[in-house]
């Protein structure tokens, strides 16, 4: 499933609400979601999961190119922890559905 | 604090108007359709966000770390989030000073 495929889903269940409303809204939550973590602050959505940062330190790195040494600074990379239900749900229906890729 | 679903919510009672009902309601179903599709072995993409995939883990022995005790941990699907290239720019720009 894509985003796009993502709000048609969610328009056909939100009949009532104009479709360009539907879009607007998963924008809207998901730039909302970018922009915690993007200030360091956690997500916690109940049954989904949770969003946070994880600190890499600094380390020395090499262009791959020409094998030559590079300092890369300390950085915060994101990390999702699936919620129990989540994890049940999915771990539950993993004989009857191959994962498709 | 942690972002909630009811700060998002909230956001969109506050940005596009919806009321509070329709903000809860499609919320809720969005995190809803995630879990449907991975629940039916679909990976699901959201661009400039990241992607969440499904990993089948084959069993393998481990052990109780509090114990040390020998358990064996079966086979088991897991999700796994693969962060877009824009999120981790955003978040690569973050010079928090106290890791989390």
């Amino acid at each position: 499933m894509t985003k796009s495929e993502l709000i048609e889903k969610l328009a056909e269940q939100q009949l009532h609400l104009p479709h360009k409303d539907v879009e607007l809204a998963v924008k809207c939550v998901l730039e909302k979601m970018s922009r915690a973590l993007s200030s360091g602050d956690r997500i916690e959505i109940r049954g989904f999961g949770s969003f946070s940062l994880h600190y890499r330190p600094p380390r020395v790195g090499r262009n791959p190119k020409n094998g030559e040494a590079v300092a890369l600074s300390g950085k915060y990379v994101p990390h999702f922890k699936p919620g129990k239900e989540l994890r049940t749900r999915v771990d539950d229906s993993k004989e009857k559905y191959k994962i498709k890729f | 604090m942690s972002l909630t679903k009811a700060d998002l919510t909230e956001h969109l009672f506050d940005e596009l108007g919806l009321n509070k009902r329709e903000a809860k309601e499609i919320v809720e179903q969005m995190f809803e359709s995630i879990k449907e599709s991975l629940e039916k072995g679909e990976q699901v993409k959201i661009s400039g966000f990241g992607k969440f995939e499904l990993k089948d883990k084959e069993a393998r022995p481990g052990r109780n770390p509090k114990t040390g005790e020998d358990v064996s941990i079966s086979a088991r699907r897991v999700v796994t989030l693969r962060t877009g290239q824009k999120l981790k720019e955003r978040v690569e720009a973050y010079a928090g000073t106290q890791p989390q």
